[in-house]
């Protein structure tokens, strides 16, 4: 009995010298990166699935009610669109320029690149913020006193006026579904954003501890990890701007 | 030829190992914060058994209101609240992570030659997801339930229930996600944690069933988890994407919710198989033959079971065309379910079969998952399903193949793992008996419920035509046998924890990885990490294994 013991208590000892960040279950340390980077491109395949579903929505109805989405798409402002892709694309640049500076061991490059992207990332939520505002204002926002005025009568709507819809005004029982096409809008941009805010949440975290001189020690996973997945929420967006904003779009 | 293969060490001598994972650590704390795989797996088998009995529960009032044609024991709608909750509980909370978060968290390090599950945090968390998600599930159920049956079928859980549609809901995301992160767990073990010489090939076909499994969790749960969150908005906003009035389509629902559910059979299935695999090979002494098709016939169920969703909307309103290429496409998940059971047909032939419990449910699996499979021939072919579906031939087909299938897996695989687990034994005699009382109680409850579907009694009802009643009584008074089936091995489990006889490092002698190391094992599993150098189920390697043994005592 007391040789057993021994023998375990042999085998908690007989470690060989790891750095303080390899977890004891792993063998090496590069065992330990492998899997928690293949685990975080397993989640964002979960992810993947998980839009999926919205997107299959999106696909299904669109095909259903083309006229509605056409003329609801153009009441998108493709201006703040395209701004905002260009903010998201800028952070995920500098998002990947903040994990080489982590590979390079450039602590003030790494904090003030994560710095860049929390703004860039708090930019991306201000001017979606005035997206949202307005479509309140303008009652587009579904189940909440929404409006058929821009598709009934889009000779009123500046919006409709630009995009040429005053000329061919779209039938009332067919207007009523760009209520769903708002549902939509907002449930994939709301959800991109709940993912927005999530990352910010993670980055002021890692800002915190980068100042401390975290990351830049040799072990990166961590913001190797967190590139990944903010590039993926980048990447659904660049999704979501043809799908919602560009693809109705058309030279009259 | 002897009658047993058990090979205990000499009870007047032998103790259980001072160290283990048990002793380790002490108090509530080292259970709560551990990221040992093996302490989660026990706070697991302990949290599903728990679920299982509050199902049970359910189910026993259901077959008791069925007792009579009149709906007398509870008011009708009380009744729909408890066939649905018995379903969500039974499903969401007892079969998905039965099998996976128990047996498959304790052994799949065990079986690789790993410390640990990869991501050890994430293991515990998925733990505290499944455990907020029950408790959220309960409350609702509290509060009053839920009738919609599992299936949250809209329209009728977006505008005709006023029942507790959003809690239930959300206790079903939040589960989900438990899931999701098992799965994702096992991914990545099965991927980076396998020791030296481990190949694919020669990993145990309990890892291939769970990596199966495990890709059916990552990639169908997160579809369920946004069909439950429009639902849920449906309800509080009403965005009406699955309301015809709003040019919604709630058929649109049920592909979302399909295809999740339909995979989900298999992610409660499949590791059940993969208990099956070790407990047939062990109790027969012989490798599994054709260890590569079984292998891959998991895998292929896991891509096939991807194609075949709509099996369940044939009287839905899809097109034509749809039935026909769902209804073929049915057919062919039958062909890796039939590999697996001839493949374990053949490894029984010209074996040494022993006859211990494990044997004996893995055999009441055999049997009850075959009429399971057989009869969902009959439901994927459109024309018998039209007349059958929601009918009892449906609740007794999902039966065979969950309770007569995933069920026997389940206990065939407690008892075959409780000696390593606990390093004790269970009585012998008394859970032959538990499993031959399963068996027969199984049989008495769910065969007349084959009968009163084709002769057309309806599900989901609490009453019935009195012509229909004997084999109702029939059905209900299998239920009382099928529960002392049941009952039986909690109490006797719980005995051996304290009596059992203590079990030694291997008493089947099986090759598997898990049981070459002490019983019950250290935290880090092995003294120093295997190198593999041998295919699973290699009996002779056991065997040079032990001469080595004798040679060098």
């Amino acid at each position: 009995m007391s040789e057993t013991t021994a023998i375990a208590g042999a085998a908690e000892q007989g470690h060989h010298a790891h750095p303080p960040y390899q977890r004891h279950h792993f063998e090496t340390i590069a065992q330990q990166n492998d899997a928690t980077n293949f685990a975080m491109w397993l989640f964002l395949l979960t992810e993947i699935m998980f839009f999926g579903g919205l997107f299959c929505a999106y696909l299904i109805y669109r095909n259903w009610y083309y006229p509605a989405f056409v003329a609801a798409s153009h009441q998108l402002d493709i201006f703040w669109g395209t701004l905002n892709t260009g903010v998201l694309i800028t952070s995920s640049f500098t998002m990947a320029m903040g994990v080489w500076c982590a590979e390079t061991k450039k602590k003030s490059g790494l904090v003030l690149c994560l710095a860049l992207t929390f703004v860039l990332g708090l930019a991306f939520l201000g001017v979606k913020g005035i997206e949202y505002h307005e479509k309140w204002e303008k009652h587009h926002i579904p189940g909440l006193h929404y409006s058929l005025n821009s598709f009934l009568n889009p000779s009123t709507d500046e919006a409709a006026v630009k995009a040429g819809d005053d000329k061919h005004p779209i039938a009332a029982d067919m207007a009523v579904h760009t209520e769903l096409y708002f549902f939509l809008y907002f449930a994939m941009t709301g959800m991109h954003a709940l993912h927005m805010i999530i990352g910010i949440a993670i980055l002021g975290f890692m800002l915190v501890r980068a100042q401390a001189g975290a990351y830049t020690n040799g072990h990166v996973t961590f913001v190797e990890n967190f590139g990944l997945y903010w590039h993926f929420v980048d990447i659904i967006w660049i999704f979501l701007f043809p799908l919602l904003y560009l693809i109705s779009r058309h030279p009259q | 030829m002897s009658d047993t293969i058990v090979v205990l060490p000499d009870q007047a001598t032998a103790r259980l190992p001072k160290t283990n994972y048990l002793t380790k650590e002490n108090g509530l704390l080292s259970w709560l914060l551990t990221g040992d795989h093996k302490r989660i797996a026990m706070l697991y088998l302990v949290s599903i058994t728990f679920f299982f009995f509050i199902g049970g529960a359910l189910a026993g009032l259901i077959r008791l209101e069925l007792l009579t044609p009149q709906s007398d024991l509870m008011a009708t709608d009380t009744y729909n609240k408890v066939f649905s909750m018995h379903g969500i509980v039974m499903i969401f909370f007892f079969l998905v992570p039965s099998v996976p978060a128990t047996l498959g968290n304790f052994f799949i390090p065990m079986m690789l030659g790993a410390k640990d599950l990869a991501l050890p945090k994430i293991n515990l968390l998925s733990w505290y997801l499944y455990m907020a998600a029950g408790m959220l599930a309960l409350y609702s159920m509290a509060v009053g339930g839920v009738d919609t049956g599992w299936t949250f079928t809209t329209p009728l859980s977006t505008h005709y229930v006023n029942t507790h549609v959003i809690t239930t809901g959300l206790a079903i995301f939040i589960a989900g996600f438990s899931s999701i992160f098992t799965g994702l767990n096992f991914i990545v073990t099965i991927h980076k944690m396998r020791a030296p010489g481990m190949t694919w090939f020669r990993m145990p076909l309990f890892i291939w069933a769970h990596y199966a499994a495990s890709i059916l969790m990552v990639l169908g749960t997160p579809v369920l988890a946004i069909a439950l969150v429009l639902v849920v908005l449906e309800r509080t906003v009403g965005i009406g994407v699955f309301d015809p009035t709003k040019g919604g389509d709630p058929l649109l629902f049920q592909h979302l919710f399909w295809f999740y559910s339909h995979p989900a059979v298999y992610i409660m299935i499949l590791p059940g198989m993969g208990v099956i695999s070790e407990v047939i090979s062990t109790f027969s002494r012989k490798r599994i033959f054709g260890y590569t098709a079984v292998a891959f016939s998991s895998v292929a169920i896991a891509v096939f079971g991807f194609f075949v969703w709509a099996h369940h909307m044939f009287i839905m309103g899809i097109s034509n065309y749809a039935v026909l290429v769902f209804s073929l496409l049915t057919m062919l998940v039958a062909v890796p379910s039939a590999i697996k059971i001839f493949n374990w047909a053949f490894t029984l032939y010209k074996g040494s079969i022993t006859f211990e419990t494990p044997m004996l449910y893995a055999f009441g699996f055999m049997g009850l998952f075959t009429i399971g499979g057989m009869t969902g021939v009959f439901l994927g072919t459109a024309g018998t399903d039209i007349h059958l579906t929601e009918t009892y031939f449906i609740v007794a087909h999902f039966h065979f193949v969950m309770v007569g299938g995933m069920l026997m897996a389940f206990l065939s695989g407690i008892h075959f793992w409780w000696p390593k687990m606990t390093g004790r034994m269970y009585p012998e005699k008394i859970s032959q008996l538990a499993a031959v009382v399963t068996f027969i109680g199984f049989n008495f409850t769910f065969f007349p419920q084959f009968i009163l579907g084709t002769l057309g009694m309806p599900r989901r009802y609490a009453s019935y035509p009195p012509e229909f009643q004997v084999l109702n009584v029939f059905s209900t008074a299998g239920a009382t046998i099928l529960g002392v089936g049941y009952l039986l091995p909690i109490l006797y489990l719980t005995w051996s924890l304290k009596y059992g006889a203590i079990a030694g490092n291997n008493p089947w002698q099986a090759t598997g990885l898990e049981w070459q190391t002490q019983s019950p094992p250290l935290t880090e599993n092995f003294l120093e990490i295997p190198i593999v150098d041998h295919e699973a189920y290699d009996y002779e390697w056991l065997e040079r294994q032990k001469e080595k043994e004798v040679a060098s005592v």
